[in-house]
């Protein structure tokens, strides 16, 4: 008797055991290479096997450069199925490198036309887009009497000598997005004299595009110049800043996704893509950031100053990626070069 | 001895000769590919351009040529002479208060010298910018300069880097020959003419050496001078630059090359400065006991007292950092910075991954440094061949964790590379650990066997005593404080390593060390000094369990005294 007691739990846990193998062996499991922000990815991963139940994301996460590099390093050999969340300028680098597979997601067509690769089938797709914007600290300004600038323009004054910070163009992504944009919308001679004129107020150029805004939230620096998210995060934390949207347009730079060359589940990956252009995709993304790929979308994360998508500057990504070797090894010459004294 | 036997007896010499000689070409070629190929795999490309195509010193000439590049070289080298120059003074006066005086609470003050070493790089650079930096609590002692720029750097270096110069010296002082004293004071030397006549030319190794691995130590490592460096351009990150930023590994392989020399520069005084001190030290030598003397044994706890603040002041401050809610706008203290999940997907996942890779850097590294010692020291002729091992275990030290990192996805994701399977594991970032922290390790493992009488072999090989049962019986239980040592050493740097494994974990083997970096970047600083203290406490734990299995091994070690 005391055996056919035992006998019936045992049982149950056999057939529970066989049929979470059974589930679990059903299931393609996607390595996804993204440089999103780590509060992103847990309800993007939930939401996404929710509509996907045989299929399950593995993250790996790092810093847009780190991600960026350890791709095109494993290029001969590659380990990731896809990419969700990396700039698109780092994507249009691995697809002049050949390491893409193009296609063209289910709904596409829903899209904004700038968020679209215009080849056939499009090698890469964009799912948001962030700023480089300016993040005022108020109570440091406050104490210093120093009024918040406008413009860019406005940064060169003599008011804010050694108040500023931001990204190294040669280290960061931000960095590069934020001068390409004033050298297209100043032209190439009035942009360098405008970058010549700012560095007399830089402080430090820091090597992350987050780093700035976060400095300017802790009272270390007055002003910090990069990535706006980092600056709507830091706000809503608690962080006495203001972000303020230069009324001549500010550089912006898309996040995009794209399936790797070479990838064993292309079927997943291509279900994966095709969520990433979804409304529910993009109304997760909206959460976040303040422009998303979809129109109609009701994109307001805490904190984020109103007039995002006017802001934004007219950007042509194929000449960013063209000519940065040039932009930067000038712009290292002029401002890198320059060392701080001993 | 009968004619009859002699030859057996060195039949069997032999046979052990030649055990020992397979062995070392089998720990060779695991070094090789550890450590060799990697670096190749990577250090090749400095010859090539951006499509694989052989362009022989053109990338070279390019970095000459670029001003900014090399104005980071001459930076360097400044940072790193003008740390060397402080802290080896400085672990200088606190080892020889440690080994050479009756200062009282020893124990304390040695334990206050290891917090940094235990600590992650990006604690100082925390603590510092909470001190100096623009709203730092004492910023008017730097009388209105920046934190940001060399001063930073050097400010950091010191603390980062005094652990690892204060062990070296430590050792080098406590070998010292108590009969050498007693000579002297027979022939009635003066204290001023015994130090400068038996302690330093005592310790001229172990000074020269603390020099060279602490000038490496600071022009090798990027997370001080990324997070404190300002403006202030350093090789290491160049390297950054080049490869983060840029992508150009081309370029990132020639700095990495730049790099490497003044550390090959080191092992070549080394091993010069090394072949003269070995007679310095006699089997017959007796311990150095302090005798009590109450003005210099005040003046150095007093020197002691001033160091150990200030180490403990900077790690307090990180402490206190991890539990403020917002700063410096709001000092509630909160808990709320210890629940990482908050700030990444594994939350305390990654700290369990950290004791595992940890804890299996620790046993094996232990176990292939101890015996690659063992085979190098105690293996009769073949020069050649040790000579290689040594070199190839010196090479890490001189390579930044950026560099080996990357090396290892060139060589072990390469395609059709029999070891493709470590690729993304635990294994590799375990592997990858061992091998950045290899030289060390390894310097500590030959000190102690130097200090065995090569009698031991040779008594046991006439015993007829195989080679491997004397090195069980005999050497192991003799080096197991230095063993110990090793695997501590192993333990706390696996704990913190950044560089190397940033391009080598998957999603399931984070680390906590790299939660840090990610942590602080995103801006939550005090998640990240909170977790650099949970870090600091472990490897703290960890080392006082140290001492006190060293205490109950204490029998092992009565051979050494009078």
């Amino acid at each position: 008797m005391k055996h056919s007691r035992l006998w019936l739990p045992l049982a149950a846990a056999a057939a529970l055991f066989a049929f979470t193998a059974d589930a679990l062996a059903q299931k393609t499991r996607i390595t996804v290479y993204t440089a999103l922000e780590n509060d992103q990815l847990g309800p993007y991963k939930a939401a996404f096997e929710a509509d996907n139940p045989t299929i399950e994301i593995a993250w790996v996460r790092d810093s847009t450069g780190v991600m960026t590099a350890r791709l095109v390093a494993e290029k001969d050999n590659p380990r990731a199925d896809v990419i969700w969340g990396l700039s698109a300028s780092s994507v249009v680098l691995f697809e002049n490198m050949g390491m893409l597979t193009g296609y063209t997601p289910k709904g596409a067509d829903g899209i904004k036309p700038v968020f679209k690769d215009s080849k056939n089938p499009a090698m890469w797709t964009g799912m948001d887009a962030y700023l480089s914007v300016v993040c005022f600290n108020t109570t440091e300004g406050g104490k210093a009497k120093i009024d918040a600038p406008k413009s860019w323009k406005d940064l060169t004054k003599p008011a804010y000598k050694g108040h500023i910070v931001m990204p190294n163009p040669a280290s960061s992504g931000t960095g590069y997005l934020t001068i390409a944009a004033w050298l297209q919308v100043m032209g190439e001679a009035e942009g360098w004299k405008y970058m010549d004129a700012l560095h007399e107020n830089v402080a430090v150029y820091t090597h992350s595009g987050s780093a700035p805004c976060v400095q300017a939230a802790r009272g270390e620096r007055l002003i910090g110049i990069g990535f706006d998210m980092r600056g709507a995060s830091e706000k809503t934390k608690g962080a006495p800043i203001d972000l303020i949207l230069p009324s001549e347009g500010a550089g912006w730079e898309m996040e995009a996704s794209a399936i790797v060359k070479g990838t064993k589940n292309l079927d997943a990956a291509q279900k994966l893509i095709d969520w990433t252009v979804s409304r529910k995709a993009n109304e997760l993304y909206g959460k976040y950031y303040a422009i998303v790929a979809m129109p109609g979308i009701n994109a307001a994360p805490p904190n984020y100053p109103a007039g995002a998508e006017a802001a934004m500057v007219k950007n042509d990504l194929g000449w960013m990626a063209k000519e940065r070797d040039r932009i930067l090894a000038e712009w290292t010459k002029r401002y890198d070069g320059k060392s701080a004294p001993r | 001895m009968t004619a009859a036997s002699a030859p057996l007896i060195r039949a069997r010499a032999s046979r052990d000769d030649l055990i020992m000689r397979a062995g070392l070409a089998l720990f060779a070629l695991f070094l090789l590919v550890v450590v060799a190929l990697p670096l190749w795999a990577l250090l090749s490309k400095s010859f090539q351009d951006h499509n694989g195509n052989f362009v022989g010193l053109a990338n070279y000439l390019r970095y000459v040529e670029t001003p900014a590049l090399f104005q980071s070289f001459w930076n360097s080298l400044f940072v790193a002479i003008v740390v060397t120059a402080i802290v080896v003074p400085l672990a200088f006066i606190y080892a020889y208060a440690l080994t050479r005086s009756c200062m009282r609470f020893k124990a304390v003050f040695q334990g206050l010298a290891l917090i940094p070493i235990l600590a992650p790089s990006l604690l100082p650079a925390i603590s510092l910018i909470y001190l100096f930096g623009n709203q730092g609590l004492l910023k008017g002692w730097l009388f209105g300069q920046p934190v940001y720029g060399a001063t930073g750097i050097i400010t950091a270096q010191v603390f980062y880097c005094f652990p690892h110069a204060l062990m070296i010296l430590v050792t080098a002082l406590s070998m010292a020959d108590q009969r050498l004293y007693e000579s002297a004071d027979a022939l009635g030397a003066s204290r001023l003419r015994k130090f400068l006549t038996v302690t330093l030319p005592g310790a001229k190794y172990g000074l020269i050496s603390t020099s060279f691995v602490i000038f490496t130590l600071v022009i090798t490592d990027f997370g001080i001078a990324k997070v404190v460096g300002g403006r202030f351009n350093v090789l290491a990150t160049d390297i950054y630059k080049q490869v983060i930023g840029q992508q150009n590994f081309e370029m990132g392989a020639v700095v990495g090359v730049v790099l490497l020399v003044p550390a090959l520069l080191s092992f070549a005084v080394d091993r010069i400065v090394a072949r003269r001190q070995v007679a310095q030290l006699s089997a017959r030598a007796v311990p150095f006991e302090p005798k009590p003397r109450q003005s210099r044994d005040l003046a150095l706890t007093l020197f002691c007292a001033a160091i150990g603040l200030a180490i403990l002041g900077v790690f307090a401050v990180s402490v206190w950092a991890s539990f403020i809610t917002f700063w410096p706008y709001n000092l509630t203290l909160t808990l709320k910075n210890y629940a990482f999940g908050n700030f990444d997907p594994l939350g305390w996942g990654v700290y369990w991954n950290s004791l595992k890779m940890a804890a299996a850097s620790a046993i094996l590294g232990t176990i292939a440094v101890f015996l690659g010692a063992y085979l190098v020291e105690k293996s009769k002729g073949f020069h050649v061949g040790r000579n290689f091992v040594h070199l190839l275990a010196m090479i890490p030290l001189a390579v930044p964790g950026l560099v080996l990192g990357l090396s290892y996805i060139f060589f072990f994701n390469m395609k059709g590379n029999p070891l493709g399977f470590l690729y993304g594991t635990m294994a590799i970032l375990v592997v990858n650990t061992v091998a950045h922290f290899y030289t060390v390790s390894h310097l500590t493992a030959v000190t102690a066997l130097k200090q065995l009488d090569a009698e031991f072999e040779a008594v046991s090989a006439s015993l007829k005593v195989p080679v491997w049962r004397t090195f069980f019986r005999v050497t192991v239980p003799i080096c197991l404080p230095a063993i110990l040592d090793v695997a501590i050493y192993f333990f706390v740097n696996a704990m913190t390593t950044v560089s190397a494994v940033i391009f080598l974990y998957s999603s399931e083997t984070k680390l906590a060390s790299l939660a840090i970096v990610n942590m602080d970047e995103s801006g939550f600083t005090a998640g990240a000094a909170g977790m650099a203290t949970v870090i600091v406490v472990t490897s703290a734990a960890v080392k006082l369990a140290q001492l006190g299995l060293s205490r109950l091994l204490s029998r092992t070690q009565a051979w050494r005294k009078r």
